[in-house]
């Protein structure tokens, strides 16, 4: 009688993406800003293709980072406002379970969508065709990742003030391995070399972060619902 | 069934639940009363294991109520102030995935407990376009399709017109000689039949 | 079952307050005069470095305050986890005395570092593994007091921040590991200064000074730790006693 766990993943995923489809500007904003930050940066350094290139794996993975901050918020704080986060906690089904569903959720409405518009903003900053699959690549990955960190950063600033400012300090320090190997992924993907090595260490981030950041993530919703 | 012993509960500096004890059984309602601010809401959080209380223990069935949590929390329908439901979802979807995460649910079913809570006529209207009244329903039909043993309602009768609180009344009567228990925390007093109604007064709980 | 006595003792505000009282002195003896031995080997006694002239003795200040650094963290995770899993008040008590502390050690840390570049590289800061590491350390730190001051209910902000330490623990060597691994790809490995390098006299204060920012950490971490529980625990019984 009661729900199964596939059941259980279906519904949380099902439910998330109808209400995104029910409020396709927000899914949209991510996006946009990305691509704002993309533009800022020639505007302030240079419109020289050549230097560019040289900044694009920074700019492209800040701008990435930024982006998927911005998104965080939509992971957990309008359920925690209308109550049923709190459902979910009381549903007697493993919550670290349905929070992984919305995280993967999340990062099929946000990480992933920027990892598929990214050419578009890279092809500016100077980066050769050659390197869009990989650069693809490692941002879906390092996204995948930073979407499951953002997870327990997301459920720890529920019950804080001014939680939208504390969000971005709390990620971006946990977020620097990610960034480190997935800037180098990309410039190596620019030089022309292969990514292998920097892919495997992103997967490996991924992994750990999909067998401890839900479990995380549940803690401090838990604490955060108090 | 539920035993609640010398619950002790500090919200900040604040003694809310100071040493809340009491008993239930199957087929019985405990009202809980006392003015704003009394702990009514706190208490019960406390005992749906939402809220760690400081000192005491809440047990179901014999058993610690937190150390059996997902056990508890599958014979549990809680309700609070507002009625938890995605606004941008109709009514009918909200039970279906708020129901379908704990127990596979059919169609029919949903829309029986519609019907029987006087929600039909606006069950598929997304939530948002519906008043606090109307939204109250449709969380009450989701607390009768829960199919829980026990209910944890705060101020379930809130937002509603006279019949609604009647339909309130009824539910729980009917929750109760199913067998199971019933929580609620009120302001007036519900109209119900006498005979297995306890009240729990919790201004009157000294420190 | 001696020991869970002896265990149980330290989940009791009133003891640990009586026990910070009576330790917290003799840490505080045993640091300043380890402190002064160190300083009096490392300024006094060991011959300056055959490079960096007398430059180098910033490590008696800089190589301590990084390991602290570290090891403070390390502390407030443990007593935060002892904190969220065995429910002590003082636990979490500790874990928010220490944040301050580690802090300022990285601060330190940085500080010194930076005093230390002008005369080895000639500027002030360089992105030089260790000193990036700390610099998103401190970033932890911050975070981490941040949070603890972001929400309001005192218990779900031990629980929370409990959380988010336990987290940064596990993320702190993945971090350092990325750092290091970033250097590498883009200058050779620079060390301000290396074991190897140093003979004995030189050694053995650096050895001492370790030791004196221990008990230094120690001391100060008793005397916040009775302010912790003293705000903590304004309105319960035994302070009055114990102020009377």
């Amino acid at each position: 009688m009661k729900a199964s766990p596939l059941a259980v993943a279906r519904l949380v995923m099902a439910r998330d993406l109808r209400l995104a489809f029910r409020k396709p500007s927000q899914l949209l904003q991510p996006l946009m800003f990305f691509m704002i930050v993309a533009t800022l940066f020639p505007l302030s350094l240079t419109p020289e293709m050549s230097r560019l290139r040289d900044a694009a794996p920074g700019v492209l993975w800040i701008g990435a980072l930024l982006s998927s901050l911005l998104a965080l918020e939509f992971l957990f704080r309008e359920d925690a406002q209308d109550g049923t986060l709190e459902q979910f906690a009381l549903s007697g089904q493993s919550l670290t379970w349905m929070l992984f569903a919305k995280t993967c959720v999340h990062w099929l409405l946000t990480g992933l969508p920027l990892a598929l518009f990214a050419p578009i903003a890279a092809a500016g900053l100077g980066v050769p065709a050659e390197a869009m699959w990989s650069m693809v690549a490692a941002l879906a990955l390092g996204g995948f990742a930073l979407s499951l960190i953002g997870a327990i950063t997301a459920g720890l600033t529920l019950g804080a003030r001014r939680g939208g400012v504390l969000l971005s300090l709390l990620t971006l320090p946990l977020a620097v391995p990610i960034l480190v190997f997935g800037a180098d992924a990309t410039r190596e993907a620019i030089m022309g070399g292969t990514i292998l090595p920097q892919m495997q260490i992103l997967g490996a981030i991924a992994i750990l972060g999909v067998t401890l950041a839900p479990l995380a993530a549940a803690a401090a919703v838990r604490i955060g619902l108090e | 069934m539920l035993k609640v012993s010398g619950l002790h509960l500090w919200r900040g500096d604040r003694h809310v639940l100071r040493g809340v004890s009491f008993d239930a059984v199957a087929g019985q309602c405990v009202l809980l009363t006392g003015r704003n601010g009394a702990g009514k809401t706190t208490l019960l959080r406390a005992i749906a294991g939402l809220l760690d209380p400081e000192q005491g223990e809440v047990n179901w069935r014999g058993v610690s109520a937190r150390g059996s949590r997902d056990e508890f929390h599958s014979e549990l329908a809680y309700l609070g102030h507002e009625a938890p439901l995605k606004g941008d979802l109709t009514g009918r979807e909200n039970l279906h995935f708020a129901i379908g995460i704990r127990r596979a649910v059919t169609p029919a079913e949903i829309d029986a407990a519609l019907t029987r809570t006087n929600a039909q006529p606006f069950a598929d209207r997304a939530v948002r376009t519906l008043s606090a009244g109307q939204r109250r329903r449709v969380a009450l039909a989701g607390v009768l399709l829960a199919g829980a043993v026990l209910w944890l309602l705060d101020e379930p009768t809130t937002n509603l017109d006279a019949d609604g609180k009647k339909l309130v009344a009824t539910l729980i009567e009917e929750q109760i000689a199913r067998g199971g228990i019933v929580v609620a925390a009120v302001h007036q007093d519900l109209d119900l039949a006498a005979g297995r109604l306890v009240t729990l007064d919790l201004s009157g709980i000294a420190a | 079952m001696a020991t869970w006595t002896w265990f149980h003792r330290f989940g009791s505000p009133p003891w640990v307050y009586g026990f910070a009282a009576r330790w917290a002195p003799w840490f505080g003896g045993a640091a300043v005069l380890a402190m002064l031995v160190a300083l009096y080997g490392g300024l006094v006694l060991a011959p300056p470095d055959y490079q960096q002239k007398d430059a180098f003795r910033i490590v008696y200040i800089h190589a301590p305050s990084a390991t602290m650094s570290m090891a403070v963290y390390s502390t407030m995770a443990v007593a935060a986890a002892v904190g969220l899993i065995w429910r002590m008040k003082v636990a979490h008590a500790a874990a928010a005395a220490c944040a301050p502390i580690g802090a300022w050690f990285t601060v330190a840390t940085l500080g010194t570092g930076m005093l230390w570049g002008k005369p080895m590289w000639g500027a002030y800061w360089v992105w030089d593994p260790r000193l990036t590491s700390e610099l998103v350390l401190l970033f932890l730190y911050l975070g981490y007091m941040g949070l603890r001051a972001g929400i309001e209910d005192p218990q779900k902000a031990d629980k929370a921040s409990a959380v988010l330490a336990i987290v940064g623990v596990v993320n702190l060597p993945i971090i350092h590991y990325s750092v290091t691994w970033w250097n590498s790809l883009h200058q050779p490995p620079s060390r301000l200064i290396g074991e190897a390098d140093m003979d004995w006299s030189m050694v053995w204060p650096l050895l001492v000074m370790f030791l004196a920012f221990f008990l230094y950490f120690g001391w100060v971490l008793l005397i916040r730790l009775r302010a912790e529980l003293l705000r903590r625990e304004r309105n319960a019984s035994w302070i009055r006693e114990v102020l009377a």
